[in-house]
């Protein structure tokens, strides 16, 4: 409120920021030094000079890997928000429903997808066995956050719906969605990371197929051949491709409760 | 205690008749309530925590069913359209974090399909009643407690109810909020001439606000006494400062402690 507090705050968040990324550099340096030092070659472990000079030579090759793989995260995450949602909406509405099927959404949560991935390749397409991975691995987190959040209604607030003769229509749209949502965008904040995951395990178990491109599959290609270097800067571009969709989808979480919810309020303060 | 301001002779908004409500955890919350409520009146159900007086406030307003008795309308008008007849204040704002004042307050209209055009027309009035004319685009979170529950008292205007159901609506607030907002529910209810159900287990609000006191007894909850409270209105700091309501409130005290003492053993008395 008063304004020591709030330079001191400023601070806070720069050192947030800036602490880090100089904590990288010095790591960056001491790497590339006792590579040096060492004369370690580089098939057993390239410095950070060599990665980021692979990454810029086989920038063309690498980067519609990347594409392709992201491709397949966005489509498994869209599929999982709108499958997650949608399937907690249809649960909320009928226990019955609820009943007999969350049992098997909890199967496909629980069995480990490296050990599904196989299996969805010999009976499927490879991509559509990779998107499948990707929307498997993401789509639990949506159903158990947005079946948590519809069943998180204020009870008095509920009341005041049956009171004024709200319709189920209205009482889904104007009260269940609404105080869903915050569980629903931190569902969705966890989906955008696991599809990731799940398209790459699906792109390595797939990668003796050798159809994909994905990047996945340029780690485990790089990786028969040795290039040692490609393994890394495809690495590196995946990492960041993570670290990408958790701070858009956590930017589309502050913009949608910024001006009521509890969890984006501080930062504002 | 027979007088009261409106004669017996019209008839009652509404009545309820033997009406007894059972928790299914075996909670016995009413017993036996049978008390009318006429139309116009301020109504104060006045009685210990847990007696029971918000069980009965929501067999009113339809949000439990009695297990015993019932509650009878006998006006042809409510029996028609009764939901939208009843507006229903809690004992928090019960707002919806999400959505701006304006939007919060015309939530019964939306409900109701109305054309927004309408919906303006009436929610703008109503939250001028409550002072909050230039907060409607501000966010619950935004607001005092006492602004909130001001909120929350226009949401239920806006529907012109003949009937206000209020759960002991200020408890949570400050004396001087609480103050204030008395004073301003009784011009709204003046203006309005909706008729006021409120509970309560404050003597000395129950006394300022109300045309009638019913003294309710502990679990089970019973009517134990009426009070009529004859000060005219408008009420205002002069009469709270009065010896005739000091009389009141200490007249209201006895019963009080009467209807807690009624039921329970010797001892129990706070």
């Amino acid at each position: 409120m008063s304004t020591p507090q709030t330079s001191q705050e400023r601070r806070d968040r720069a050192l947030r920021i800036a602490l880090p990324i100089l904590l990288f550099a010095v790591l960056l340096l001491i790497w590339e030094a006792i590579m040096r030092i060492n004369h370690i070659p580089p098939y057993v472990l390239p410095g950070p000079g060599l990665i980021l000079a692979t990454l810029v030579d086989d920038w063309e090759l690498l980067s519609q890997s990347l594409l392709v793989t992201l491709a397949t995260t966005v489509e498994g995450f869209l599929l999982a928000a709108f499958g997650g949602v949608g399937l907690a909406v249809l649960f909320n509405q009928s226990r019955m429903l609820e009943y007999s099927l969350y049992p098997y959404a909890v199967i496909l949560q629980v069995t480990p997808i490296v050990a599904i991935a196989p299996l969805l390749l010999i009976y499927l397409p490879q991509p559509l066995a990779v998107l499948a991975c990707a929307w498997i691995v993401a789509f639990f987190p949506v159903l158990a956050n947005t079946t948590l959040g519809l069943h998180s209604v204020d009870r008095n607030l509920s009341d005041l719906f049956t009171l004024y003769g709200a319709s189920r229509r209205q009482v889904l749209w104007h009260l269940k969605l609404p105080s869903a949502l915050p569980y629903i965008l931190g569902g969705l904040r966890i989906a955008g990371g696991l599809s990731l995951i799940g398209a790459v395990v699906a792109e390595i178990a797939a990668g003796s197929a050798g159809a994909g491109s994905g990047l996945a599959y340029r780690i485990a290609e790089s990786g028969y051949r040795l290039n040692i270097p490609r393994m890394f800067a495809a690495l590196l571009l995946l990492s960041v491709a993570g670290i990408a969709i958790f701070y858009l989808l956590s930017f589309v979480n502050h913009l949608a409760l910024r001006r009521w919810h509890e969890s984006a309020l501080e930062r504002e303060a | 205690m027979p007088p009261a301001i409106k004669p017996q002779s019209t008839p009652p908004l509404l009545a309820l008749h033997g009406v007894g409500k059972a928790f299914p955890n075996g909670t016995l919350a009413l017993a036996n309530l049978d008390f009318d409520v006429r139309a116009g009146e301020f109504l104060s159900l006045l009685g210990p925590s847990g007696c029971g007086k918000s069980t009965a406030l929501r067999i009113i307003g339809r949000l439990n069913l009695p297990s015993q008795g019932d509650v009878e309308w006998p006006a042809a008008t409510m029996a028609a359209d009764q939901t939208n007849r009843i507006g229903f204040v809690f004992q928090e704002p019960t707002l919806m974090p999400w959505a701006n004042v304006f939007d919060n307050a015309a939530l019964p209209l939306v409900l109701k399909g109305m054309p927004a055009e309408i919906i303006a027309k009436r929610v703008t009035p109503a939250l001028d009643r409550v002072g909050l004319a230039k907060f409607a685009h501000v966010f619950p979170r935004e607001l005092s407690g006492g602004m909130r529950m001001r909120v929350s008292i226009a949401r239920a205007l806006v529907t012109e109810p003949q009937l206000l159901l209020m759960d002991e609506p200020f408890a949570a607030l400050d004396e001087i909020t609480r103050f204030k907002l008395n004073n301003d529910l009784l011009q709204v209810w003046q203006a309005t001439g909706t008729t006021v159900v409120f509970v309560t287990h404050s003597v000395f609000e129950s006394v300022y606000l109300s045309s009638r006191i019913l003294v309710l007894t502990a679990r089970p909850g019973r009517v134990s006494a009426e009070l009529a409270i004859e000060a005219p209105y408008p009420r205002d700091q002069n009469f709270r400062t009065s010896a005739d309501y000091a009389a009141y409130c200490r007249r209201a005290s006895t019963a009080l402690a009467q209807a807690m003492s009624e039921d329970k053993p010797a001892g129990d008395q706070a």
